[in-house]
C-alpha cells in the first residue's frame, strides 16, 4: 500500500494541466467537460487494453467459474489517517472477492462527485486508486461519472463493482461451516472505524491511529493455495464489525460460536479511544481484516503461515463453533463471565459519561 | 490500557468473589446507581457469577433516560422550527420525544450535531454568527462543570448567539427518592464514581446514617466493582451502615472543588422532573439569573407541556429499581431498542437496553 508521502510525490508527476481547480456540473454532463476531464488524465493513470477501447461496456474472457461483487463507498471525510475514499474502494471490492476464494482482476469504477469538489483533491483518490489497483493486480476496465448540485453529496461517492476467476481449490461458504472449527482473525480488530472517528468533527482526538486498509487477495490466495478444502468460510468484517458477523453466521446456521474477550487482538491506541469514547471494538468496522472459519486439524498452521505474513502478524484463533448454544454467541468476558454478543440495533453512538 | 487491565484481571475477579461467597450468609439487595455500572456488570457477566443471594438493582442513573419528554420536545422543536443547531451528546439522539426523536429529525434535515464537548459548540457558535446555537445540556454533575463552563467561555468571548437548554439531575436527591419509595426494597448502594469524583463524598453521610444503609463510592471496571460489592455485603453483615470509598484512585473525599466552583458560578439547584420517576425536590440544576442570556429556556419562549408517557411503559419501575427489565411484559416484544416504548430501552446507559443487548435478542 502506498503510503502517503509517495502518494502526494506522485501527485507532482501525473498531475495532468485542468481548465478547471474544481468539478462543476459541466463535468457530468456527458458532454465536452467530461470527456476533456477523462482526458486530462484519468485514462493514461488507469490505463489498459480493455479501458482504452472506450466502449459502452467492458468485453473479457471469463471462463471458469466466477466471483462477482458490488460495492458503494461513503466514506467521509475521504481523506483519513491511513489512507483515502479511491483506496477503501479499490480494496473493499477486491476482499470481497477475495472471500469468495477468487483471484480478482476486474473492476468498474463508477464516480459520483459533488460540484465544488477540488480538482486536486479528486486528482489524488484518482493516484491512490492506480497504487491500489497495481497492488491488488486488478484492472479497471469500464467506469462513469456524475456530477451532483453542491449540497447533494459529499464532495465524492464511489461505486466499485468487480469479478474474478475462484481459485480452483477454494471451497467457501457458510455451509461449510462444522462444529468445531476454528475462528482466526487476521489482525488487530476495530482499526478502520477508530482511525475514522479520530478525525470526524465533533470526536476529534489526538492520535496515530492509521487505517488498515489494504487489499487481502494475495493473503487469502496464498492460504487456499496450502490449505484448500480446509478453509470453510472467509469474510472481512467490515461495517458492523465482527460481532455482528459472527451474529448473524450463527443466526443462519444450526450451531453456536464461543468467542474470549482475552483473544481479541487489538492496538492498545484504538483500545483506549474505545474506551474513551464508549464504543464497544466489537461493532467497529474493519477494512483490512478478515475472519477465518477453519477445520480445528488445521488451525495452528493456518495461523503460524497468517501470522507470518505481512497482512497476519497480529492474527489470533479468537473463539471456535459450539453445539451447545444454537444460534448464539457467546462471548467470554476478561473475568471469565459470559454474554450473549447481539446485533447492534443501529449506530454506535458516543456515550455521554 | 496497562493500568486498566489491572482491573480486569480473571484471578483477582475470582478471588473478590470467593470473598463475596465466603461473607455472605443471607439475601441481600444492592442497588448500582449509575447506568455505567449496569452496563459493566452485564457486559462482563458479573451478575451470573455472583452468590444466588446477592441480588443486583439497576438504579436511575442513566441522565440521558431520565430527561423529561418536555425537555426532549422542546430540543426538537428548536432544532426543527427556529434558526438553531441544535448541539448535544450522541447518547440523546435516539432517545424518543412524544412524536420523534433528535435522530428522526436529523433525518428530516433539522441542524443537529452530536458533539463530545459544549466547548465545541461554543467554537460553532463562533463560527456561525448568523443561527443560534444550543447546547442540549444532560447529565448528572459529572457532566455539569464543561456545561457550565462552556456558558462562561461564551460570555467571556461575548457570543450572543449561544445557549444551553440545561437537563441536569443530581444523583443523592434520586437516592433519597429510591429508598423513600415503599416498593423498593434496597439494603446497600453502590454509588456512582464519576458523579463523586466531582462532588466528593459529603453528600452521602445523612443518606447512609439516616436510613441506615451502606453507600460505596465505587468504579465502573470489574474489579471496582466486585469491590465493591464485596464493602457494601461485608457492612451489612456487620450490621454497619457508612460512606466508604472504593474509587479512592478517583475520588478525593472534598471531590473535584475547582469544577464545584464552576457549577455554582453558572448553576443553582431546583426542583427537577424525572422522567418515568416525576419530580424530585432539589434534584437539578437551573442556570442562575446572572446567565439568564445563555438559558435556551428562557431565550426561546416555548411552552412545551410534559407528554403523558407510553402507557405500557414501566420505565418509572425499572429506574426505582422495583422491577427488572424482563419483568416488563412488552420487553423485547412490543419494546425494543429500535421502536422503545421508554427510554431505558434506548440508551446505551439504560437498564433495559443492557438487558436486551446482552440477552441475545434479535430484531429482525
Amino acid at each position: 500500500m502506498p503510503d502517503s508521502n509517495k502518494l502526494r510525490m506522485q501527485l507532482t508527476c501525473p498531475m495532468p494541466k485542468l481548465d478547471f481547480d474544481i468539478i462543476t456540473l459541466g463535468h457530468g454532463s456527458g458532454g465536452v467537460l467530461t470527456n476533456k476531464l477523462l482526458d486530462s488524465g484519468v485514462f493514461d493513470l488507469l490505463t489498459n487494453d480493455i479501458l482504452e477501447e472506450r466502449h459502452d461496456g467492458a468485453i473479457i474472457n471469463m471462463n471458469e467459474k466466477i466471483a462477482f461483487s458490488t460495492d458503494s463507498f461513503l466514506v467521509s471525510p475521504i481523506f483519513f489517517p491511513g489512507g483515502n475514499i479511491g483506496e477503501l474502494a479499490v480494496n473493499g471490492t477486491v476482499n470481497d472477492l477475495a472471500m469468495c476464494g477468487a483471484v480478482p482482476k476486474y473492476l468498474s469504477l463508477s464516480f459520483i462527485l459533488e460540484e465544488g469538489l477540488k480538482m486536486t483533491e479528486f486528482w489524488e483518490v484518482l493516484v491512490a486508486i492506480k497504487f491500489a489497483c497495481e497492488n491488488a493486480n486488478v484492472k479497471v476496465v469500464t467506469g462513469d461519472t456524475k456530477v451532483v448540485e453542491k449540497g447533494k453529496g459529499d464532495k465524492i461517492f464511489i461505486n466499485t463493482s468487480g469479478i474474478g476467476n475462484v481459485h480452483p481449490k477454494a471451497n467457501i461458504g457458510k455451509t461449510r461451516i462444522q462444529i468445531g472449527d476454528k475462528i482466526i482473525v487476521s489482525g488487530n480488530i476495530a482499526t478502520h472505524g477508530m482511525a475514522i472517528m479520530s478525525i470526524r468533527e465533533g470526536l476529534e482526538f489526538e492520535s496515530t491511529i492509521q487505517s488498515d486498509t489494504t487489499n487481502l487477495n494475495h493473503t487469502i490466495i496464498n492460504l487456499i493455495e496450502q490449505f484448500g478444502n480446509d478453509i470453510h468460510l472467509l469474510t472481512d468484517p467490515t461495517r458492523g464489525g465482527i460481532a455482528t458477523v459472527l451474529k448473524e453466521i450463527a443466526l443462519t446456521s444450526d450451531f453456536g460460536v464461543d468467542i474470549f474477550q482475552r483473544d481479541l487482538p487489538m492496538d492498545d491506541q484504538v483500545a483506549s479511544a474505545c474506551e474513551l469514547l464508549g464504543i464497544d471494538p466489537l461493532y467497529v468496522a474493519n477494512e483490512g481484516l478478515f475472519l477465518s472459519f477453519v477445520d480445528a486439524s488445521i488451525a495452528n498452521s493456518f495461523l503460524e503461515v497468517l501470522q507470518n505474513d505481512k497482512n497476519g502478524k497480529n492474527a489470533k484463533i479468537i473463539g471456535s463453533v459450539v453445539d451447545t448454544h444454537p444460534n448464539q454467541v457467546i462471548l467470554e468476558s476478561s473475568i471469565g463471565g459470559k454474554r450473549v454478543v447481539s446485533m447492534l440495533p443501529g449506530e454506535q453512538l458516543p456515550r455521554i459519561c | 490500557m496497562k493500568h486498566m487491565n489491572e482491573y480486569r484481571d480473571p484471578e483477582l475477579a475470582k478471588l473478590y468473589l470467593e470473598k463475596i461467597a465466603k461473607t455472605v450468609t443471607q439475601p441481600w439487595s444492592i442497588m448500582e446507581v449509575c447506568g455505567g455500572q449496569t452496563h459493566s456488570l452485564v457486559k462482563n457477566g458479573i451478575i451470573d457469577m455472583l452468590p444466588k443471594d446477592i441480588t443486583m438493582i439497576h438504579g436511575p442513573g442513566c441522565p440521558v433516560c431520565v430527561t423529561s419528554l418536555s425537555l426532549i420536545d422542546k430540543a426538537i422543536h428548536l432544532a426543527v422550527n427556529e434558526n438553531v443547531i441544535l448541539c448535544s451528546f450522541g447518547d440523546m439522539l435516539r432517545v424518543p420525544g412524544s412524536k420523534i426523536s433528535l435522530l428522526e429529525a436529523k433525518a428530516k434535515g433539522a441542524a443537529i450535531r452530536i458533539l463530545y464537548s459544549p466547548l465545541e459548540a461554543v467554537k460553532i457558535a463562533g463560527d456561525n454568527p448568523d443561527r443560534e446555537v444550543v447546547f442540549f445540556a444532560v447529565g448528572f454533575e459529572t457532566t455539569a462543570p464543561a456545561n457550565a463552563l462552556s456558558v462562561i467561555h461564551a460570555h467571556r468571548k461575548g457570543l450572543s448567539n449561544y445557549s444551553i437548554l440545561a437537563s441536569h439531575v443530581l444523583v443523592p436527591p434520586a437516592m433519597e427518592a429510591v429508598i423513600n419509595d415503599k416498593e423498593s426494597k434496597i439494603d446497600g448502594f453502590l454509588a456512582a464514581g464519576h458523579v463523586c469524583t466531582i462532588m466528593g463524598n459529603a453528600e452521602y453521610y445523612p443518606l447512609s446514617s439516616q436510613y441506615k444503609v451502606p453507600i460505596v463510592v465505587t468504579g465502573f471496571e470489574p474489579i471496582d466493582i466486585l469491590q465493591g460489592i464485596l464493602m457494601v455485603v461485608r457492612q451489612l453483615e456487620q450490621k454497619k451502615y457508612v460512606v466508604e470509598n472504593q474509587y479512592a484512585r478517583i475520588v478525593r473525599e472534598e471531590g473535584n472543588t475547582a469544577a464545584q466552583k464552576v457549577i455554582f458560578e453558572v448553576f443553582e439547584i431546583k426542583d427537577q422532573t424525572w422522567r418515568g420517576i416525576g419530580t424530585i425536590p432539589k434534584s437539578g440544576y437551573a442556570v442562575k439569573e446572572k446567565y439568564a442570556s445563555y438559558d435556551a429556556n428562557k431565550k426561546f419562549s416555548i411552552t412545551i407541556d410534559e407528554a403523558p408517557e407510553h402507557p405500557e411503559c414501566i420505565s418509572g419501575e425499572i429506574m426505582k429499581g422495583i422491577k427488572k427489565p424482563f419483568e416488563c411484559p412488552q420487553f423485547g416484544k412490543k419494546c425494543k431498542p429500535s421502536f422503545p416504548l421508554g427510554a431505558p430501552m434506548v440508551s446505551s446507559e439504560g437498564a433495559c437496553a443492557a438487558y436486551f443487548h446482552f440477552s441475545g435478542s434479535v430484531e429482525v
